[in-house]
């Protein structure tokens, strides 16, 4: 099994890397479009700013590579909003894989943003959670959110309810960071490698 | 429901995990990654681990241990210690690291935090504050503790939340090492006054201190490193205890 981790400078990816190889796979950091192509799964990945992430993919043509993708992606935090139409942050344009907005948490009840830590998930679909059990806990990092719609794979309650998880066709994104979830996470992945 | 996080902090001194008192008198706990580890396996939220020395010496030998940490755990981990501008942060990003905690350098240069903030999101920045109470006021020291500033506890928090710190680690230093409970009347205060997460650190001693700090403090993550690291309080034991307290804890 290979897959690409898509390098646009955007975040942490060693430890998506790491996570990937202790699960055997031939995991490699890549902005190549013809490595990227042929991999069996993609992992798109990020943490930070999504203006200036859209600016790095936009600058490899990354931006247009991935929304034509036809094996397994699975998108991480940021990797998840940018496949979104459009995020509040910056007021930037997605990849528009999924029709969604990305929005800003607005505290209700004196609530931290950002949202940081391990908070429990929920109304699990898609085989992505075969065998993770309702409400196991995954660790969350982030100040703008998906709203629950057509294609959530899972939610997460803060403030309200919004989407931890999205899937469509072959297109995955987490909102939480399943390679800082412990056993779960690594169970997650397990079962992305196996879609 | 967002859970109360649990931290071991690693003070970490030429590649060993050392933990003083009051800053001082440093003592062995063992090796970081295997220490990391084992925290993971036992349930730990989060690492921190802080590079003591590295205000003051040299410090690439972090970038080997941040990727060693990258490589052996699956939970989210702190780095901190010596960290003077954007470049550091982005060499420990690389290298594997989750977040950055800045405390003498913010001090030093507060638009620092602003510009790691742009740069790589609010939440890879946490600001480290050290305190203690002198005549009455809590005053900011840098450099380990060694220097007293000019800057107050509370206004300092503040404009590091309003220049985009996605946390604040405040070290009580009238409480660590003491064992005696951790500053919840300033932590309330920080907590409330704050609308990013507070991480209460010092003062760590029995299990009734991590209630207290949640439930007093409204700290929303507790991080202690003695106790942890001499084996006094237990993380399973501490999480069981948290929720028969009705704390919201993962298990």
């Amino acid at each position: 099994m290979n897959i690409a981790i898509i390098d646009y400078k955007a975040g942490n990816v060693k430890s998506v890397e790491a996570a990937l190889q202790r699960l055997n796979c031939q995991a490699y950091l890549t902005k190549d479009h013809e490595k990227i192509l042929s991999a069996d799964k993609v992992v798109f990945p990020g943490v930070g700013n999504a203006g200036t992430a859209m600016q790095a993919l936009k600058k490899e043509g990354l931006d247009i590579l991935i929304p034509k993708l036809k094996q397994p992606v699975l998108g991480i935090c940021l990797g998840m909003q940018l496949m979104c139409r459009h995020s509040e942050e910056e007021d930037t344009p997605g990849l528009n894989i999924f029709d969604a907005e990305v929005k800003k948490f607005v505290p209700e009840n004196g609530e931290k943003i950002p949202h940081m830590g391990w908070n429990n998930i929920f109304n699990l679909k898609t085989p992505l959670y075969q065998g993770v059990k309702e409400d196991s806990f995954v660790y969350f990092v982030h100040s703008y959110m998906v709203p629950v719609f057509e294609y959530t794979a899972a939610e997460c309650c803060y403030v309200k309810n919004f989407s931890a998880s999205i899937a469509k066709n072959n297109f995955y994104g987490t909102q939480f960071h399943p390679e800082k979830s412990g056993s779960i996470g690594f169970k997650i992945l397990e079962n992305f490698i196996k879609l | 429901m967002l859970a109360k996080r649990i931290i071991a902090c690693l003070d970490v001194k030429d590649g060993q995990t050392v933990k003083g008192v009051s800053f001082e008198n440093l003592r062995y706990a063992g090796d970081p990654v295997e220490l990391g580890k084992a925290y993971s396996e036992q349930g730990v939220d989060e690492l921190v681990y802080l590079d003591i020395t590295a205000t003051n010496e040299g410090r690439k030998q972090i970038y080997s241990l941040v990727e060693k940490v990258a490589q052996n755990l699956s939970i989210p981990f702190t780095i901190g210690g010596g960290i003077s501008g954007v470049e550091d942060a982005e060499n420990l990003l690389i290298h594997g690291a989750d977040k950055i905690s800045v405390n003498s350098a913010a001090v030093r240069n507060p638009q620092l935090v602003s510009d790691l903030a742009l740069k790589f999101g609010k939440q890879f920045v946490v600001v480290a504050i050290d305190a203690k109470t002198i005549e009455n006021q809590w005053i900011v020291h840098t450099h380990g503790g060694k220097r007293p500033t000019e800057k107050e506890l509370f206004s300092w928090a503040k404009e590091m939340e309003d220049r985009g710190a996605g946390e604040i680690l405040f070290t009580s230093m009238n409480h660590d090492g003491h064992q005696t409970g951790f500053a919840n009347e300033a932590l309330c205060k920080l907590s409330e006054m704050l609308s990013i997460p507070v991480i209460a650190s010092g003062g760590a001693g029995k299990m009734s201190h991590f209630k207290d700090v949640f439930q007093k403090g409204k700290a929303d993550a507790a991080l202690a490193a003695s106790i942890f690291h001499f084996g006094k309080i237990a993380i399973p034991d501490l999480k069981q205890y948290l929720i028969k307290e009705g704390i919201n804890v993962r298990i």
